[in-house]
């Protein structure tokens, strides 16, 4: 195997490589979270930064971890990482805290995160172990905006709260699409994302 | 080294794992918990202070927007106590900095099972002590308001918020909810300020002195003093809050205690104005 170049493995993971939309990662949270930008992003960050710490420890530890253990052992590691994020946004971040409520702690099931400790971590160095974790969190971010952008302004006629096309409840003229705040929404943006990306580059697509 | 895949190295391994990483994370709970508990506690003061209109009041937004200094000035006209929901008497023999009421709903003996055929709020037993908050007028020091903290199911989850009565404890002053997690959107819209606006002024029991303000299934009849729009796509949610607001205005919920309550401010309105029971009009 080709030592990976530090920009393929922080940029790849964006559009060739994007783990939502090429690796079918983490779909589960996705849906769960991307009813509002604001939340969308701090779900975002909450993960790159998971995924990038559990990949530098898991990687720091590789030589050492026995292969009979190995994926409890990155539970492991990932779920303390975890309860540390939680705690962190229980501390300064309340609000949003308040309203990713359960989602928090689902991050280690989140299988992005499980996926890139064991793929790649395992085998890599601390640095671009780390770098990769970045990439495939910014990857996993890419679709979560995208997404939550979608269902903010046609569910909710908003962007980050600030009101874009004024609700016919509150007065306005837009009448919101309640499908769109509902979870299988974001599977449709999601297939239209997918749609999309492997237009472009059709190499993704798969044989049928 | 011994062998990688031997049985002790993998005990050892093991256990100097768990060991690392159960410190790391103590140590950020231990290290967090005081930010915390700061942040529960700003978070609660500024629900009572929307619920009660005090922030939208005096400064023209919403308690979110202000300061923990601000919060903290404000706060000071709030009176918290503790009232024995069965007596409607106030409670004096428990420390109220450390009375947890949804800790004492979950245990036995500082709980009771709530039997209500009118008003179902999905949930086995409640707290035998509430926590309330009197506001009081910063003048003439007399309480102007009462705030209740109230709860009940929803569609996915309990909604918890506090009710705000006036002085003539018939009329809403506000109602928030603080925590739920209901559809966004949908049941979500119980935090639409345009919808709480609407509870704003209705009266909470009918002639014959039984709880009537509930939520109308689609938009409340017209001039209607007792009902508030129901939220589209959200019956069930809606029904929830029909059926909280139901309870615990009822004799099972406050009931004594606003009975307790209106006596008190009887005579505290004779010794200063002589006679007037002060029931304002909403």
């Amino acid at each position: 195997m080709a030592t990976p170049q530090v920009k393929d493995v922080l940029l790849g993971p964006l559009v060739d490589n994007n783990p939502i939309a090429l690796q079918i990662l983490g779909i589960c949270s996705a849906l769960a979270v991307t009813t509002s930008l604001k939340t969308s992003l701090v779900m975002a960050l909450a993960v790159t930064a998971v995924t990038a710490c559990s990949n530098a420890s898991v990687s720091a530890i590789r030589q050492y971890i026995p292969s009979s253990i190995r994926i409890i052992v990155q539970m492991v590691v990932i779920a303390s990482l975890v309860i540390v994020v939680d705690q962190l946004l229980k501390a300064y971040l309340f609000d949003i805290s308040k309203q990713l409520s359960v989602f928090v702690g689902l991050i280690i099931t989140n299988c992005i995160v499980m996926g890139r400790a064991e793929g790649f971590a395992m085998k890599n160095g601390v640095g671009i172990s780390f770098l990769d974790g970045i990439g495939n969190g910014l990857g996993y971010s890419l679709v979560l905006i995208v997404v939550a952008f979608f269902r903010e302004l046609f569910g909710n006629g908003s962007l980050f709260g600030y009101t874009i096309l004024t609700l016919d409840r509150n007065g306005g003229w837009y009448n919101p699409n309640g499908l769109m705040l509902l979870p299988p929404s974001a599977f449709f943006i999601i297939g239209f994302f997918i749609w999309a990306i492997r237009s472009f580059k059709p190499n993704q697509i798969e044989e049928a | 080294m011994p062998q990688r895949d031997s049985l002790s190295y993998t005990f050892g391994v093991a256990a100097v794992l768990c060991i690392a990483c159960s410190l790391a994370v103590s140590a950020a709970a231990v290290a967090l918990r005081p930010a915390q508990e700061q942040n529960k506690l700003l978070d609660r003061q500024r629900n009572i202070l929307d619920a009660a209109g005090l922030a939208l009041g005096e400064k023209g937004y919403l308690a979110g927007s202000l300061s923990k200094e601000e919060v903290a000035k404000l706060y000071g006209r709030v009176e918290e106590r503790l009232v024995n929901l069965e007596t409607g008497e106030y409670e004096t023999g428990l420390d109220i900095e450390k009375y947890d009421p949804r800790d004492a709903a979950k245990k036995n003996e500082t709980s009771t099972e709530i039997e209500d055929p009118k008003y179902d709020i999905g949930i086995d037993r409640r707290e035998k002590v509430a926590r309330i908050y009197l506001i009081r007028d910063p003048k003439t020091k007399k309480i102007s308001q009462v705030v209740l903290p109230v709860y009940g199911k929803g569609l996915w989850s309990t909604l918890y918020g506090y009710l705000a009565v006036k002085k003539d404890l018939q009329t809403v002053q506000g109602l928030t909810f603080y925590e739920h997690a209901e559809t966004p959107g949908l049941g979500g819209e119980v935090d639409n300020p345009q919808w709480k606006a609407q509870w704003v002024g209705l009266k909470l029991y009918d002639d014959d002195g039984n709880p009537a303000a509930a939520v109308a299934k689609g938009p409340a009849p017209d001039g209607s003093d007792h009902m508030v729009d129901g939220l589209s796509g959200a019956t069930i949610t809606s029904r929830g809050v029909s059926n909280l607001i139901g309870y615990w205005t009822g004799p099972n919920g406050y009931g004594e205690y606003l009975k307790v309550l209106s006596e008190d401010m009887k005579t505290q309105s004779t010794q200063s104005k002589g006679g007037s029971n002060g029931n304002a009009a909403g």
